[in-house]
């Protein structure tokens, strides 16, 4: 018999039972709630008289509409503030520990986790989010689930899951300067489509991604469910280990050294068959740019719009042609040659410490170009906030012509008043470069926090490696 | 939850790949704490032409008469024939909310992305992966027949069209069940609490850190 993968392990010691159809019951051990996606399920619950079955495996925050701006008046539309103060109340009813908006450890669901050593390896991590693929970065089984499933796990500490099938993608050799994770979990998107990864699991592996600190770990999961799979996974390492140590979530003392023992096995085993593998150079690499209205039409920033009319498939060629003619572009212009109108750092993507220091580099001593309307800086977390303006980043940036913000989800989706108006365009580091994701008839071009840097300055694109 | 046996509806043929939720259901709309009332906001950004705000009277907006849903001949319909991909994006129930509230109770499409055909189980909406010709000669058929209809009949696994034609597609069983049943799963799970509770207990034992709150 060959050897388990990291997913089957992490399944396996989940598994409280099965059916007959393969379908299990799965025992989760972290439950992050955020505003938008709960309150349907706390109704729920309430209306069918049922109570959370763990409240402390659940750790809720607001981040999608929280205002990045002056926070003193709260929140001044309406409906958000509602949404947000539904969180408050049903945290306060039910007990469960929430990070207020005030809070310094408020921030981006995604980001907090890991940074409260809320999210630990061997866990299984849920959240009303598809970004909790992030959480995979520490070898924990996590994945988004819906706001029925937010109930369910609520109410039975369970979810009905099927299992997925194992994927590999081997990130091979060293990656050139200039080239981040971002870079590299736009070229697996580019490589695989964004629904190669349906119906898998991800594991990322190779030279590269040990490489990676856990900030780039979580860039790379984060993006796992742009590729289609709901979970992305890394395995544990001393890297995962050091970042964890003495977190406020994470275990102490001999709990400590017992949890970091049995974590030794968080790995695939040697003789592990996956259903999927996709090896990548890592030195074929370079900085990329999303050109369209999918995370798949992507590019290095070295080469072109692509053109439609060479497209063979038919029904992607009308794909690409419609989102030409969204992001108002044309095929064949370099990529370089695309001005842009504003510039958001931020999102579950990039918003970490690593992140706010790499843009932080470009731009030092530099200026925003003048035909940039605005360039953002929005903190994943308070923490974030906190340690990057201990480091003086906060100075460089404002020196520079950004707007330094509070954190949350921001422009990364324009729940808040953060937002693009028709027609612009942004340089954003966030996620999704869908139609109308970061403001009704906005265009956006995801890319590395310093490319969002670079092109702030240039106020186009440019390759951040001759920088 | 709603059971789901059978549906005879006509067909809103939407043809393209990829369709996201924050296409299905933008996100200014998310800030309602409802279930309900998402249906005039379906494919917000494509269904009018003017920018949509909650609390809008949508009857006021200017409908964008090239998409299908304004389509006279598509009015009433309650299956969605789509291409691969279908529900990719985002987390968010709203979306298959909105396709629900609007009266789409089954969709067609060669794939779809996980989270979406997940959450579609949960309100009673049907989400059918036919294959890829399929799914193209079910396009052409749809428009080229007014009123084309189809009949899906979810214990046999299939889908009949008015030409007598089946194709059969693939369910879970245990999903099959709950939407035959229209059973509610969490009332399903907590039958089995006992057995929750013991792999607590041993979890407790093993992997204790697990437990340790801050
Ligand atoms: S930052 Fe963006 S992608 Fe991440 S949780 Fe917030 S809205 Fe979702």
């Amino acid at each position: 018999m060959s050897g388990k993968t990291l997913y089957d392990k992490l399944w396996d010691a989940h598994v409280v039972r099965s059916e007959e159809d393969g379908t299990a019951l799965l025992y989760i051990d972290r439950h992050l709630v955020h505003e938008v996606t709960s309150p349907q399920a706390f109704e729920g619950l309430r209306l069918a008289g049922r109570h959370p079955w763990r409240t402390d495996s659940v750790l809720a925050v607001a981040d999608h509409n929280v205002p990045t701006t002056d926070r003193r008046h709260g929140i001044t539309d309406p409906v958000s503030r509602q949404q947000v103060e539904t969180l408050d109340e049903n945290c306060r009813v039910f007990h469960i520990t929430e990070f207020r908006m005030d809070d310094t450890r408020q921030g981006i669901v995604h980001v907090i986790g890991p940074e409260q050593g809320a999210t630990l390896p061997g866990m299984t991590v849920v959240c009303g989010d598809s970004h909790t693929s992030t959480h995979g970065a520490f070898g924990a089984l996590a994945h988004g689930i819906g706001t029925s499933e937010v109930e369910h796990v609520l109410a039975t500490q369970c979810l009905l899951q099927k299992k997925s099938r194992n994927m590999r993608v081997r990130v091979e050799g060293k990656v050139a300067s200039g080239v981040t994770a971002k870079d590299i979990a736009l070229a697996v998107i580019a490589e695989i489509g964004t629904a190669g990864g349906t119906g898998y699991a991800i594991e990322f592996a190779g030279e590269a991604v040990r490489a990676l600190s856990m900030e780039g770990r979580m860039t790379l999961c984060n993006m796992a469910i742009e590729a289609g799979a709901r979970a992305g996974l890394v395995a544990v390492d001393q890297t995962t280990i050091d970042y964890l140590k003495g977190r406020p979530y994470a275990p102490k003392g001999a709990l400590w050294e017992a949890a970091v023992a049995a974590w030794a096995d968080l790995h695939s085993d040697e003789d592990a068959m996956f259903d999927r593998e996709v090896v990548i150079d890592a030195a074929e690499i370079r900085p990329q740019v999303t050109w369209g209205t999918s995370p798949e039409m992507v590019v290095p920033v070295d080469m072109a719009v692509p053109d439609p009319d060479a497209e063979p498939d038919r029904v992607k060629a009308e794909s690409m042609r419609r989102a030409l003619e969204y992001m108002g572009l044309k095929a064949g212009m370099p990529i370089t040659e695309i001005a842009i109108d504003k510039v958001f750092i931020g999102s579950c993507t990039n918003s970490r410490i690593e992140d706010l220091r790499a843009a932080a580099a470009v731009v030092k001593g530099r200026h925003v170009a003048d035909n940039v309307k605005l360039a953002m800086v929005v903190p994943g977390s308070g923490l974030v906030k906190r340690q990057a303006e201990e480091e003086g980043l906060d100075e460089i940036f404002i020196e520079a012509g950004f707007e330094w913000r509070e954190p949350g989800c921001s422009m990364c989706l324009a729940m808040n008043a953060d937002r693009l108006e028709p027609g612009e365009r942004c340089a954003s580091t966030s996620n999704r470069n869908f139609e109308g994701r970061q403001g009704q008839g906005g265009r956006t071009h995801l890319v590395s926090p310093a490319m969002a840097a670079a092109a702030a300055v240039a106020g186009h694109f440019v390759d951040v490696r001759e920088f | 939850m709603r059971a789901f046996t059978t549906l005879t509806g006509k067909v809103i043929p939407l043809d393209r790949a990829n369709v996201d939720t924050d296409a299905i259901i933008p996100k200014q709309y998310l800030k309602s704490i409802k279930r309900s009332g998402f249906g005039p906001n379906l494919f917000d950004d494509w269904r009018y032409l003017d920018p949509g705000e909650p609390g809008m009277d949508n009857s006021r907006r200017r409908p964008n008469p090239d998409f299908v849903l304004n389509d006279p001949r598509y009015a009433g319909g309650s299956i969605l024939l789509a291409r691969k991909n279908f529900g990719c994006g985002s987390s968010r129930e709203h979306a298959v909310w909105a396709l629900d509230d609007y009266g789409i109770r089954a969709v067609i499409a060669p794939s779809f992305a996980d989270i979406f055909f997940n959450n579609s189980f949960k309100s009673g909406l049907l989400p059918i992966v036919l294959d890829e010709t399929e799914v193209d000669a079910l396009f052409a058929a749809v428009t080229a027949t007014p009123g084309y209809t189809l009949t899906i009949d979810l214990e046999a696994q299939a889908v009949s069209t008015p030409e007598g034609r089946r194709f059969y597609f693939e369910v879970d069983p245990f999903r099959k069940h709950c939407l035959l049943e229209g059973l509610d799963d969490i009332g399903l799970t907590l039958q089995h609490a006992d057995e929750i509770r013991a792999y607590e207990a041993k979890r407790r034992q093993e992997a204790p850190w697990l437990f340790a709150a801050e």
